[in-house]
């Protein structure tokens, strides 16, 4: 007997349907309704990785670049120098320890330390080299300030009081180092935001051409979906599940490659402790590392792109039903 | 049940298709719906689910005035009526038991609910031995039922068909015209598109005749 003579022989009455035997073994292998196939997903993961491996090397090298200008910041700031050359007719031993005085009598003046004649000299030692006798020269003086902790001095007072009784004194409070350095800093993090704002515009782009490449080979399921009641909502919750995985997938590549490649730097440059170019390296970016802020936003971005990627899909999809109705 | 008061259809800039239909199709009812090719069938069933709007004149759907929906609540709509399309459109990629299972698995309900629903259903259309078979290696008449069973399996209120005997032998399509009559004694209002006189001679129903995109009713 075929199958087919067996249809219809009865009513059909779906309250009186016999228990039958188990048919799926397991209903979250359920098929997916878009089929992952026919979604072009290597390239994408490819171009998400790319851009989140840019995007988290650019991170990790803002968080170098502001992690030492916040600590050469701090360090320069708390110092300021007094300076008094030599003028013809003015004993400047004199002058050195008047101006310390004054220094030490300003509220805000942790400590205050005067180089003598010799250290002056040996500040000079790396442009004039050794064995120079430096008597003759007119070298100025130096004394350097700690400023306390909370409780800044007034240097237009200071300086003041400095050049009434000291003609030959000036004050440096290194601001110009300051404001170069905290310009230096912004325009890092400018640079930094503006690859970030670069690689999701590149991101949605790709990701807007992979959605629309997949909605129109899915176009009959979308259409046999839409057909049958379902929501715009299910619909595009069918795509974007696909790539919020893609994205997350390509974000994870990249993100990782991106902190081995930090790690690895940061490795480099402890093989070469002790030598010249770490030396260099260190008094630019005292440790080579991004700190866990930096691992954290690493960790932000590969979530953001998948995310951009997601919803980027959502948007699409939606405009592609809208047309449909 | 539907409401058609002086509809008229036309596609952009051209002719109207369809002009000054007016008819009603009512609970529990049973309709061929025939014309020759052109006249305009295709384009009234699509009106019928919601797939087209017309150009002028009233649709109403289950007591709602359709001009009125939202996107939303067309879906909603939607899922108390039964497609079958001519061309059948199954997924591929899906079983037989994951395709007629489609429009439970949309309202969101777990497989194990309607596991003994769905395969209750294809044994029913003589499926039961193909439910994991895919939809490429089907015969002609294997779809049409899978199409059928997909179609109402939700229970909807109403059933459209599209040229459901186009694709099988006289036998077959006899035997599916049986089984639209079993589903309109459980109470689903049918309308078949077809013109295959044969078939219409072999059941007494009302006659929605469509020609040159007027509707003549022939109760």
């Amino acid at each position: 007997m075929s199958t087919n003579s067996r249809m219809a022989d009865a009513p059909y009455d779906p309250e009186m349907a016999a228990p039958a035997r188990t048919l799926l073994a397991d209903s979250s292998r359920a098929t997916p309704i878009v089929p992952r196939s026919s979604i072009s997903g290597r390239a994408l993961v490819a171009v998400v990785a790319i851009m989140t491996f840019l995007a988290s090397l650019t991170t990790g090298g803002v968080m170098l670049v502001l992690g030492s200008a916040a600590e050469w910041q701090s360090d320069v700031a708390r110092e300021m120098t007094i300076q008094i050359r030599p003028l013809p007719g003015h004993d400047l031993d004199a002058e050195v320890n008047a101006a310390a005085e004054i220094a030490r009598a300003t509220p805000g003046i942790a400590e205050v330390r005067p180089y003598t004649a010799a250290e002056s000299a040996r500040l000079l030692e790396p442009w004039l080299g050794t064995g120079l006798s430096l008597d003759a020269l007119p070298v100025p003086r130096i004394i350097a300030l700690r400023i306390a902790a909370g409780h800044p001095p007034d240097v237009a007072a200071l300086r003041a009081a400095l050049t009434a009784k000291i003609p030959g004194a000036s004050v440096d409070a290194h601001r110009g180092w300051i404001d170069r350095m905290r310009a230096m800093a912004n325009a890092a993090v400018a640079i930094g935001i503006g690859i970030l704002v670069l690689v999701l515009v590149a991101t949605v782009l790709s990701v807007t051409f992979a959605t629309r490449g997949a909605m129109a080979t899915n176009r009959p399921i979308v259409e046999v979906l839409h057909f049958i009641g379902a929501k715009d909502a299910y619909i595009a919750g069918q795509f974007q599940r696909h790539f919020l995985m893609l994205g997350l997938q390509g974000g994870l590549i990249g993100g990782i490659a991106a902190l081995l490649v930090l790690a690895l730097a940061g490795f480099v440059s402890n093989l070469f402790l002790g030598t010249a170019a770490q030396e260099e390296t260190a008094a630019l970016f005292s440790t080579f590392s991004i700190g866990i802020t930096g691992y954290a936003a690493v960790v932000g971005q590969v979530v953001l792109v998948a995310a951009v990627t997601a919803g980027t899909s959502r948007h699409v999809v939606n405009q592609t039903l809208a047309t449909i109705d | 049940m539907v409401r058609f008061e002086n509809v008229g259809l036309r596609y952009g800039l051209g002719p109207e298709v369809l002009r000054d239909l007016t008819f009603h199709i009512e609970p529990h009812s049973f309709q061929f719906l025939t014309g020759p090719s052109g006249a305009g069938k295709s384009s009234l069933l699509r009106l019928l689910f919601l797939s087209l709007k017309p150009t002028r004149g009233l649709i109403s759907l289950f007591g709602h005035d359709i001009a009125t929906l939202s996107k939303d609540s067309r879906a909603t709509l939607r899922r108390r009526i039964g497609i079958v399309f001519q061309d059948f459109r199954l997924l591929d990629h899906m079983s037989t038991y994951e395709n007629v299972a489609l429009p439970l698995r949309i309202l969101g309900r777990a497989e194990a609910s309607y596991r003994h629903e769905v395969s209750e259903l294809l044994s029913w259309v003589g499926l039961g031995e193909r439910m994991w078979a895919l939809p490429p290696v089907l015969s002609g008449g294997e779809k049409q039922r899978a199409a059928i069973a997909r179609a109402v399996i939700a229970r909807p209120q109403l059933l459209l068909a599209d040229e459901p005997t186009g694709n099988v032998d006289p036998s077959l399509a006899e035997r599916l015209l049986r089984l639209f009559i079993e589903l309109n004694k459980s109470g689903t209002s049918v309308v078949i598109a077809t013109h295959d006189i044969a078939l219409m001679d072999k059941y007494d129903a009302r006659r929605l005749v469509l020609h040159e995109g007027r509707m003549h009713v022939y109760e």
